[in-house]
């Protein structure tokens, strides 16, 4: 799969997701089975540098997830 | 006046030991009167109301701060935690109270002009409140606002040539104790191989690449300043394989009470004549030591660098001259399985620039956990869940004695067929020749 297929699927893996909006990094190697944890790791990376998605963090684990969806995005950009 | 009436905390400053509600009490105080008209880019209130959120938990018996958060400052993925108040306008001081790790200098060695910096960056744009080396070992700077990050993202990297660390699932932080910057202990060049591995790790130190948190620390020696083997995945502990180096005329000289057993650290009471047969000799964990007709011998087979001896009389007894470090692995503090060790996954590695074969054991271990993982799992945990045989697998490593840490109790290796002669399947016919059924 190449970077712009793999990036599509996760897309619209993201967006058919129902309930959830935060995913493990490791959520993300099942969307795109054909490649490494490491390029994988490096994709999402750089969909969060896009601006496609956006890290969530509690401090001692991180989460991924579309930017903008869920409801902390909602209560953080309150104010 | 106080803000909040806070009862509660106040029995906190009632003990003999310091208390931080005292020292957040003396920042609030601080803030109030302001004497060096410091324009806070925050509510110069935010110690007045971290003090009332707190004294609302004790009183409620459950935390009034919401969890996590999506702020950071751009391209990073790490070094800033949101945090949040649920009760906003009863305390608006602390309605956001993020927290920023900054990466610590090797060593954790400062100027004070560094420090005055960062106190100063700290004092205007957050709340002035610190958690210097904690748990985790990096200086957490506790409360600021979202508008603020990346303006001190900005004033730290540019005006202090200062990075941010670790948090959330990437890699933390790394740490390391002084070294040979100030140790003769030290087997090794911490700082030198803790700055490079940060150098050459920023990915995974600035965006989430791991299942979960991932520690590196590096000890000079078997003493372990930043306990390593107790607090991170990968622990780097300096080791020699020669013998201890004896000077046996400073061995006379403590025996005779020339020289301060200790270095004199423990001379806050009469402890009497230094006896160095009940406080070395049979002190020793693996009996390999042996003082008679005044000298003292040193069975190093035997020795598993425990650094007693050393640590008594470091006049007499220095590390070895043939040194390097230990990689051990595995350790955590209690999350989902208890609190765990380090395990010796590399004896011996000399400690050489570029640190190849040192990058190739990390990176080995990284491959094995990011594949086979699970959420919020520590590698300590999935070596425990798999077993270090899997780990010896991954990282190409022959298994051996000192991988077992004790006989018949937890060998963790076993054979597999193919590498027994024969394999597993017997002739059952030749066997009942010499055993009846």
């Amino acid at each position: 799969m190449d970077e712009a297929a793999a990036k599509k699927v996760i897309v619209e893996t993201l967006q058919g997701k129902k309930g959830k909006s935060k995913f493990y990094l490791k959520d993300f190697y099942a969307m795109v089975p054909d490649g490494k944890p490491r390029e994988v790791k490096n994709l999402v990376n750089k969909m969060v540098e896009e601006g496609i998605l956006e890290y969530w963090s509690s401090g001692s684990t991180t989460l991924i997830g579309l930017k903008g969806v869920g409801k902390q995005a909602g209560a953080e950009h309150e104010d | 006046m106080a803000k909040h009436e806070t009862p509660l905390l106040d029995e906190l400053e009632s003990g003999p030991w310091p208390s931080f509600v005292s020292d957040v009490k003396r920042e609030a105080q601080f803030r109030k009167e302001n004497p060096r008209n410091i324009n806070f880019q925050i509510p110069a209130d935010a110690p007045d109301d971290l003090l009332g959120v707190l004294e609302l938990s004790y009183k409620h018996g459950r935390t009034h701060w919401k969890h996590g958060g999506i702020v950071g400052v751009f391209g990073y993925g790490g070094g800033v935690i949101g945090r949040y108040c649920d009760q906003p306008e009863m305390f608006p001081g602390v309605a956001h109270f993020h927290t920023m790790r900054v990466n610590q200098p090797g060593g954790k060695f400062y100027t004070t002009e560094y420090l005055r910096q960062l106190c100063d960056i700290w004092q205007m744009r957050g709340s002035g409140l610190t958690n210097m080396h904690g748990s985790t070992g990096d200086i957490i700077l506790l409360g600021t606002q979202t508008d603020q990050l990346e303006e001190i993202f900005y004033e730290l990297s540019h005006n202090m040539n200062q990075d941010l660390g670790g948090s959330g699932s990437n890699l933390r932080t790394p740490s390391d104790c002084v070294g040979q910057a100030r140790c003769e202990y030290a087997c090794y060049d911490t700082q030198a191989l803790c700055f490079q591995l940060t150098q050459d790790y920023q990915d995974e130190l600035h965006r989430p690449a791991f299942p979960y948190k991932f520690k590196f620390k590096f000890d000079g020696c078997p003493n372990c300043c930043v306990a390593s083997i107790a607090r991170s995945d990968m622990s780097f502990i300096g080791t020699w394989r020669d013998d201890i180096r004896i000077d046996q005329k400073a061995v006379a000289g403590y025996v005779g009470g020339e020289f301060k057993p200790n270095a004199g650290a423990h001379s806050g009471r009469d402890w009497g004549k230094f006896n160095i047969v009940a406080e070395v000799v049979d002190r020793c964990p693996t009996k390999c030591m042996r003082f008679e007709g005044g000298k003292l011998e040193i069975n190093n087979k035997e020795c598993t660098r425990c650094m007693h001896c050393i640590n008594v009389m470091p006049r007499a007894l220095r590390i070895g001259e043939d040194r390097g470090l230990s990689i051990l692995v595995g350790a955590k503090a209690p999350i989902v399985d208890g609190a765990q060790m380090s395990s010796l996954l590399v004896p011996f590695l000399p400690v050489e620039e570029p640190y190849d074969e040192l990058k190739a054991v990390i990176e080995a271990v990284w491959d094995w956990w990011m594949e086979e993982g699970k959420n919020r799992e520590r590698l300590g945990e999935l070596i425990k869940r798999q077993g270090f045989q899997k780990l010896l697998e991954a990282t190409n490593i022959a298994p051996s004695p000192v991988h077992v840490k004790e006989p018949r109790s937890n060998p963790y290796i076993f054979w597999k067929a193919e590498e027994v002669e024969g394999g597993f399947d017997r002739d059952i016919t030749e066997f009942r020749k010499h055993h009846l059924r």
